[in-house]
């Protein structure tokens, strides 16, 4: 995001990860879009049993969606008995409505994010969903660029209000159209957003803290 | 501090009434520090005299941050932080951290250990319901059903002492299982607790089913339809006292579940007062599974087959149980190595917190403390 507030200071103090262990943020390939290819490479070098891997996805549902939306369904797969649907930005507000409207998929159990700054789409936007009517959930996932916003989906679902507050106040993704779209668990002026993997664990908004606590640092 | 008016800037306010005297809408925070909101909720309220026409919620004051600190601990590590989310249920939340690895791992809990879970997670939630109904009596102006509700937890947490040595925040479970084998005379205290606490439930009935006042305070106050509590995702046993039959351990079923028969409870009127009888009516369900539980609990490991190093494939998965809140999920990503690359808690507290303006607009200021307990939130679990 350009006009992304920086914390005044450079995080410092980060602990460091034991040996031999990957930094969380350093991940070469993204998991979560890739685990198709990833895995069976994994098996093989590992002399252990194949893990599960991620298979096709095949119900009326699907069928529905790529017939109306071609590659703009990117992947739909299960993975250990989940279904997901990995959709491109441009369509997903409209497949979450048709998900709503047509699908019933009635209840909006969570709304989160995830972070991969390697890549060029950083951030991974997720819903997980459920379905009274069918006792089925699923999870819809697209990717956006950091400082690129996505349409709200108050509409659709109220339940959406403050977990995309959250999702604005942890990772700074923006919702277009959201009602009242402010910081929900940190203080209003908070600097950063502290579930972006460049934020160290024990950064803080020190500025922050110095005017409202009246002490050097919280750490 | 901001302005309380700049937060209620968003919200559509009715007109206040107008009477004679021509009334003024009033402004008042209530909380951050307020004995009956439970832990440091603060709620704005915009009053025209008594009649609240609307709330905002500011949260936040207990955040620690434990989804951050879980990508900088390994699987294991992490286990402890989440009982300090929902501190009176903490065995719940164990439990649904625990089930998600294991399924992240592709791994099973033994059935001894699944028996061992499922008695220790219904006594903690009859433990977490009668706190509940301790405090949300005590808020609306009954103070007995509190020291009754005390001391019949206090069996409760004794047994969690005697198998785990702690008394809250329990770290019951592990990943593959349960580290404790239950001790010797486990199965004779909780039985022995099953005959005690069914007359002391009656007792608790006797002091508010019937009474007028709890009936005038709690009936027709903070009425949510069944349609309102889908769409706020309102789960647990508030969108069951809106009618609506649904229970995670009944609809997807987890650890040793689908062996035990008991009822779900519903209300029809979405009130105050229904969504008491249902959380008594599940505290009898309850003891129901857990006597199931102990009868039949099998022999054999309580520990499945787990790695030393823990080292999931890359994956993610989304696994919930049904918390005595409601839904508590867990979504957990791993990129192969030996930290969770990011794990999500939903917080059933945190999205029925949303639904207290729905509860509460046109309604007393009285009834708004009445909505909080009634809600059964935990503020470590929504600010987590």
């Amino acid at each position: 995001m350009a006009e992304e507030p920086k914390s005044p200071t450079p995080p410092s103090g980060e602990p460091k990860p034991p040996a031999g262990q990957p930094i969380p943020g350093s991940v070469q390939s993204t998991p979560a879009q890739k685990p198709a290819e990833k895995a069976p490479e994994k098996a093989a070098a590992a002399t252990k049993p194949a893990g599960p891997t991620p298979v096709p996805w095949e119900s009326p549902l699907v069928a529905k969606l790529k017939a109306q939306y071609g590659s703009g369904v990117r992947e739909a797969n299960t993975y250990l008995g989940q279904n997901y649907l990995v959709l491109e930005p441009s369509i997903t507000n409209e497949v979450l409505q048709i998900l709503r409207d047509e699908e019933e998929f009635d209840y909006c159990v969570d709304v989160t994010a995830a972070h991969y700054p390697k890549r060029e789409k950083q951030f991974d936007l997720i819903w997980i969903l459920y379905s009274f009517a069918r006792n089925q959930r699923l999870r819809v996932k697209t990717m956006l660029a950091d400082g690129e916003s996505f349409p709200s989906s108050v509409a659709i679902w109220p339940t959406t209000n403050w977990l995309e507050r959250e999702v604005f106040d942890m990772f700074g993704i923006k919702f277009d159209g959201h009602p009242d779209l402010k910081r929900i668990l940190l203080p209003e002026g908070w600097k950063g957003y502290p579930l972006r993997k460049d934020y160290g664990i024990i950064q803080q908004d020190e500025e922050w803290v110095k005017t409202n606590l009246g002490i050097e640092s919280g750490q | 501090m901001t302005d309380p008016t700049t937060y209620l800037s968003h919200l559509e306010l009715g007109e206040p009434d107008k009477t004679f005297l021509d009334s003024n809408e009033l402004i008042i925070n209530m909380g951050p520090q307020h004995p009956a909101t439970h832990g440091v909720l603060r709620v704005i309220l915009k009053l025209d005299g008594e009649k609240v026409l609307g709330t905002e919620c500011v949260i936040g004051y207990l955040h620690r941050g434990v989804e951050k600190i879980a990508e900088n601990r390994t699987y294991t590590m992490f286990n402890p932080y989440v009982d300090r989310m929902d501190y009176v249920a903490a065995v719940s939340n164990g439990l649904g951290y625990c089930e998600a690895v294991e399924k992240l791992l592709n791994i099973q809990a033994p059935p001894r250990a699944n028996y061992i879970r499922v008695i220790l997670t219904e006594l903690n939630r009859m433990a977490s319901h009668q706190l509940w109904l301790g405090t949300h009596a005590l808020d609306i102006g009954a103070m007995t059903p509190l020291f009754y509700t005390f001391r019949d937890r206090e069996e409760i947490l004794k047994i969690f002492e005697k198998y785990c040595g702690a008394r809250l925040t329990t770290h019951a479970f592990r990943i593959g299982g349960c580290q404790y084998e239950t001790y010797e005379g486990f199965e004779r205290d909780v039985k022995k607790f099953l005959d005690f606490v069914p007359p002391r439930i009656d007792e608790y009935e006797e002091l508010l089913t019937t009474n007028r006042i709890w009936l005038e305070r709690t009936r027709n106050v903070g009425k949510i339809s069944a349609a309102d509590c889908k769409a706020l995702g309102v789960t647990g046993p508030v969108l069951r006292a809106s009618g609506v039959k649904w229970d995670i351990r009944k609809a997807q079923p987890y650890a040793a579940y689908p062996e035990f028969q008991f009822e779900i409870p519903t209300g029809a009127n979405g009130d105050t007062y229904d969504r008491y009888m249902v959380r008594m009516q599940e505290m009898r369900q309850s003891l129901r599974i857990i006597r199931q539980a102990v009868e039949g609990i099998p022999e054999g490991p309580i520990m499945a087959k787990v790695p030393k190093v823990m080292k999931p494939p890359v994956g993610e998965v989304y696994h919930s149980i049904e918390a005595p809140k409601g839904e508590l999920g867990y979504f957990v990503v791993s990129d192969g190595s030996t930290q969770p690359y990011r794990v999500r808690v939903r917080p059933p507290s945190f999205v029925n917190l949303q639904a207290l303006d729905v509860m509460v607009r046109g309604q007393l200021v009285a009834d708004v403390i009445a909505v909080i307990g009634t809600l059964d939130i935990v503020l470590g679990e929504v600010d987590r």
